[in-house]
């Protein structure tokens, strides 16, 4: 665990507070019951002006005494508790740690407070919602899984990270990366490029592409963690960056990049401080098969599920754009999506030397 | 004579009203075509050793296939036999068994042992001297074989076989004591076969004392193995309890103790009528034999009179229709023109046969029986009409006890073993038992291969909330009871072991069985109901404590914990409890609503049809305080109670087969301290 001198103490008065609703519902002989903000599609709208998904005001009642919300009520204050020792001992901890910190057996019973993970994580994301406290602030980290190359220096605990001397496997993205955690000391990149992948992220920082293209390349192994969307909004928003995104050509894909546009359904609340209202989808574009002639070969048929969700996708407000309709109704009319890995059908270095760099010379992005 | 004769019972000859021509029990046809007299001759020489052959080349048929099930078979001739005299006689029968180990010195463990006494006595009509040799020492010799009356034993070949069985395995005779009234004297006799003759051979006549005013008591000697569990002499003896609450019934094991089941229905059965056989029931052969036998002089009369339902225009009919003439001599209608006389009554359409002459035991009994005996929560019994197959006709009853008492599950809980993750509370996999009865008499051999089996399997019980898996038996503690009572009951075999599987049975079994499903799913969505009611109750004390400590713990540790406590609790017990739990639970005196001839046992008392409940606790309280109705009993050993009520047996223990070692019973009542019985682990709650 990584120990931190802060003394913020804000996080811990509203954990506190929960405490404080119980005690107050008990003295006035009413069910105990918290207000938990609903983490879906039917509570977030898009904000078009800021190009933003916010969390509306629809709230869910979670009571004690209901015995379909009973054991999530417990739950709840047990993970409360949990985070509220983290601040006192100023740690930070994994989801999985607080699964294993709060997980017992109920006293007289056979009953565990949790069974799984499965459990607690959404608990975490109550209260995060609830509290409006961000996961870094209560101390939570996921785990690391993104890595950064390219021009840019970081202070990591007084540290000097320089990402343009790191070889080919460059910086492990930290969870946290809050300027009180890390310090982006120099940036000279002119814009960052983030690969869902991280094999083709290899292939670029392979190929020094970033040199070339002075850039910053930033991959989080698929649906980038929040280290990695947060720091890309840092760069973004601290330096000027343009963010461009290159996922494989499937409705996950362009998921992924909405995500990272204008922010998760499920957390819509963090959007403020996450989303890249700006970032540019450069691939692979349902159009590319055809301009780049990848045979048919290469592609793989939809399922019905990637049929089911790249519907979904389109009715989506911040899929409304024309080019996006057109994107996606194409990949459909096609039956096919594509893997960035099938661009080495045509060449190992196709992605470095070939599709990227027209890319960027067409300006060929939809925004 | 036709095919189907060699393989039936042989038919009775000495006490058939007339000897008939033809050779009374053909083994095996003349290989060659024979003249009448060589035939003739063979068939005597084959009386001759017939009755020891027949016995021995038919054990298996007659149940005595090994020493375990020939034990059985031996308590269940004699105990059949004095209930059906009992029952006759209009008495309510009170019989005694007792099993003794039989050694030459040494002790035996009952286990152990190899021979047993076998003695049941009875409180019924006794039996005439002079009948007494031939009823006990000579084969097929009875009174129930030439009626189409209702009854458990119907060959005449019953007790003699077993005696027989003795005489042969330990050459000991059959000993009676038999009175048939207080001022009448108690005779005493000892009788073994002529096995050459099949005749009786008396070696003891005497008068003697005897403390009984009026009954029989039969002793016998034979080998056999004395093992519990499934298909054994105290399973049988369960059951037949179960099936019989009018029996008053005593048990002295070959352990030393004494069971009592005790009567817990104060009425008779109603006494069966006997009826004429119907012709749809009829086999060919039996119609052969019915030609010669027939005091009728004329077809026509033979048709109207020997027969139900067929008056003497409709045998004229049948005649013609089957051209032959109404005035012939049954007797001389022989081969293919008897055939068409047969196929021609099949295909007459002739009213069923009266239905008055079938006694079932009654919704009420059937309640009384499975109450007495086994501990559940719910039960219920249902009598469907009468019906008829095949000219025959019958009544089936089903019945269902379900569940643990209530006091069986709050016994205490095993100290929480804290569950891994994936890990979860072990499944309850304990299947259904079903037990079959034809004519009241348990069947415990063969049930894959009986029409009630099938008809349970066939019932999709998922529908009544009862897990099932496919084509097994429905799971959870559960005994499905199934009766079936006929004139003639039509068994797969001869060892009258399973039910066979005609249509009209099977339909009647599974709408009884239906119906009896119904109620357990109203039972079982009640239950559901009001235990969820008490779960909210539970999980939220359970709760209480983390919430609390977890609060304090925010609170850092300033909290006044048993205040906070004590609030939620309230909360908690005015938001789930007071009056809505008893109307959850039914409880508002409404009383079981869609659950007729049921019984449901709940925490705080029993429900349906109480005051039988009550009859029968009050009853099974009167013999734990009755004086010791035993005689003495030596080597008891000291750590076994050694008399009280039979308790809820191993009912529903896992059918682990007959050689699975018995089980300490787990459903013994608690309101009885002489008997503690170790519990197993308690079943997970799903
Ligand atoms: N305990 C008894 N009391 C009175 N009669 C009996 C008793 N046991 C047998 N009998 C008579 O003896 C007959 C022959 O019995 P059994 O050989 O068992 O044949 P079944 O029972 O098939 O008729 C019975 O039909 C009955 O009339
Ligand atoms: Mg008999």
């Amino acid at each position: 665990m990584t120990t931190k001198t802060k003394k913020t103490t804000a996080v811990e008065k509203k954990l506190i507070g929960l405490a404080d609703i119980v005690i107050a519902a008990a003295d006035r002989a009413k069910d105990p019951t918290f207000a938990i903000p609903i983490r879906a599609l039917s509570n977030v709208s898009f904000n078009p002006r800021k190009g933003l998904i916010e969390m509306g005001q629809k709230k869910q009642a979670r009571s004690f005494f209901n015995v379909g919300m009973a054991k999530k009520f417990m739950q709840t204050v047990l993970v409360a508790d949990a985070l509220s020792e983290l601040q006192r001992a100023d740690l930070t901890t994994s989801l999985r740690e607080i699964y294993y910190r709060t997980k017992h057996t109920i006293k007289d019973s056979h009953e565990n407070t949790f069974d799984t993970q499965d459990e607690s994580d959404p608990v975490i994301e109550d209260l995060e919602v609830s509290l409006a406290a961000l996961r870094e602030e209560l101390h939570v980290r996921a785990e690391n899984s993104g890595s950064i190359v390219g021009p840019v220096v970081f202070g990591d605990d007084g540290d000097r990270v320089d990402c343009a001397k790191l070889g080919k496997g460059g910086y492990s993205v930290p969870s946290i990366v809050e300027p009180e955690y890390l310090e982006i000391r120099r940036c000279t990149a002119d814009f960052v490029l983030l690969v869902e992948k991280g094999t083709q992220w290899n292939r670029l920082s392979e190929d020094k592409f970033w040199r070339r293209y002075n850039c910053v390349l930033l991959t989080g192994n698929g649906q980038p963690p929040r280290g990695v969307r947060r720091l890309a909004r840092r760069l973004h928003e601290e330096h000027r960056l343009p963010v461009y995104v290159l996922v494989d050509n499937d409705p996950w894909g362009y998921y992924i990049y909405s995500v990272i546009k204008q922010g998760s359904i499920n957390l819509a609340f963090e959007s403020q401080r996450m989303a890249i209202p700006k970032a540019k989808f450069v691939g692979l574009s349902s159009a590319d098969p055809e301009r780049y002639e990848l045979p048919r070969n290469v592609g793989i048929k939809l399922n019905e599920k990637d049929i089911a969700r790249a519907k979904e996708l389109m009715n989506y407000q911040w899929f409304q754009k024309p080019a996006w309709q057109a994107e996606i109704k194409r990949m459909l009319t096609s039956g096919l999506k594509y893997e960035l890995d099938a661009l080495a059908n045509k060449d190992f270095q196709y992605l470095t030397k070939k599709y990227l760099p027209r890319k960027l010379k067409e300006k060929d992005w939809l925004d | 004579m036709s095919k189907k004769h060699s393989s039936a019972v042989p038919a009775p000859s000495a006490s058939s009203p007339k000897p008939t021509s033809e050779p009374a029990a053909p083994q095996k046809a003349p290989a060659k075509p024979a003249q009448q007299v060589t035939a003739v001759e063979m068939g005597a020489r084959q009386r001759e050793i017939s009755v020891s052959e027949f016995f021995t080349k038919n054990r298996h048929l007659l149940g005595f296939d090994n020493p375990r099930k020939a034990l059985l078979t031996c308590v269940k001739e004699a105990v059949d036999n004095a209930l059906d005299a009992c029952e006759e006689a209009g008495i309510l029968p009170d019989v005694t068994v007792a099993l003794e180990v039989v050694s030459n010195g040494e002790p035996v463990a009952p286990s152990q042992a190899s021979k047993f006494r076998i003695t049941v006595t009875d409180n019924g009509p006794g039996i005439v001297r002079q009948h007494i040799p031939r009823i006990f020492a000579k084969l097929l010799y009875g009174s129930k074989f030439h009626r189409m009356r209702m009854s458990r034993g119907q060959q005449g070949i019953g007790i003699s076989a077993a005696g027989m069985y003795g005489q042969l395995t330990t050459g000991k005779p059959v000993k009676i004591i038999s009175r048939t009234g207080p001022k009448a004297a108690a005779h005493f006799f000892e009788v073994q076969i002529d096995t050459k003759k099949n005749e009786p051979l008396v070696h003891e006549n005497k008068q003697i004392e005897w403390r009984q005013p009026q009954g029989t008591q039969v002793t016998l000697e034979v080998e056999g193995k004395y093992q519990k569990g499934r298909a054994s002499v105290d399973e049988w003896l369960e059951q037949t309890s179960i099936a019989n609450p009018h029996v008053r019934l005593v048990y002295r094991t070959p352990e030393g103790e004494t069971k009592e089941y005790p009567r817990t229905y104060h009425e008779l059965p109603p006494s069966p009528r006997e009826i004429k056989p119907h012709p749809y029931g009829i086999e060919f052969g039996m119609l052969l034999k019915m030609l010669q036998d027939t005091k009728s002089h004329s077809l026509s009369g033979f048709l109207s009179s020997d027969f139900c339902r067929v008056s003497p225009q409709l045998a004229d009919e049948i005649c013609r229709a089957a051209k032959v003439s109404p005035n012939m001599k049954p007797r001389d209608l022989k081969g293919p023109a008897a055939e068409v006389l047969y196929r021609t009554i099949q295909n007459t359409k002739i009213m069923a046969p009266p239905t008055n002459c079938i006694s079932p035991i009654g919704e009420k009994a059937i309640l009384a029986g499975l109450y007495k005996q086994i501990k559940g929560e719910f039960y219920t019994a249902v009598s469907r009409p009468p019906a008829v197959y095949r000219g025959n006709p019958f009544i089936i009853e089903a019945g269902l006890a379900y569940g643990n008492r209530p006091e069986d599950q709050t016994k205490p809980q095993q100290p929480a073993q804290p569950k891994a993750e994936g890990e979860h509370e072990e499944e309850d996999s304990e299947l259904a038992r079903v037990i079959r009865y034809a004519n009241r008499v348990p069947l415990l051999y063969q049930q894959s291969a009986c029409a009630t089996f099938k008809a349970v399997l066939n019932t999709t019980w998922k529908n009544y909330g009862v897990t099932q898996s496919r084509g097994a038996l429905p799971g959870g503690p559960m005994v499905i009871f199934v009766h079936m009572a006929s004139v003639w009951v039509p068994f797969t075999s001869e060892s009258k072991e399973a039910i066979a599987d005609y249509d009209e049975i099977q339909k009647e079994i599974t709408l009884a069985l239906r119906e009896c499903g119904r109620r357990l799913g109203l039972f079982l969505r009640r239950r559901e109901r009001a235990a969820s009611e008490f779960r909210r109750r539970n999980i939220f004390e359970l709760y209480i404590e983390e919430v609390v400590d977890a609060c304090d713990r925010l609170k850092g540790g300033t909290l006044q914990k048993e205040k906070l406590k004590a609030q939620l609790q309230k909360i908690a017990t005015s938001r789930t409890g007071g009056l809505k739990t008893d109307e959850a639970l039914g409880k508002t005196g409404a009383g079981p609503e869609g659950l007729p001839h049921s019984i449901i046992v709940t925490a705080e008392g029993v429900e349906g049809e109480v005051e039988l409940a009550s009859r029968i606790e009050a009853d099974a309280a009167a013999v734990s305080f009755s004086g010791e109705a035993g005689r003495p009993v030596a080597e008891k050993p000291a750590d076994k109670p050694s008399r009280g009520k039979a308790g809820q047996m191993a009912l529903f223990n896992k059918p682990d087969g007959p050689n699975r070692p018995d089980r300490p019973n787990r459903r013994n009542r608690p309101n009885r301290p002489d008997k503690p019985t170790p519990r197993s682990a308690p079943r997970g709650k799903k």
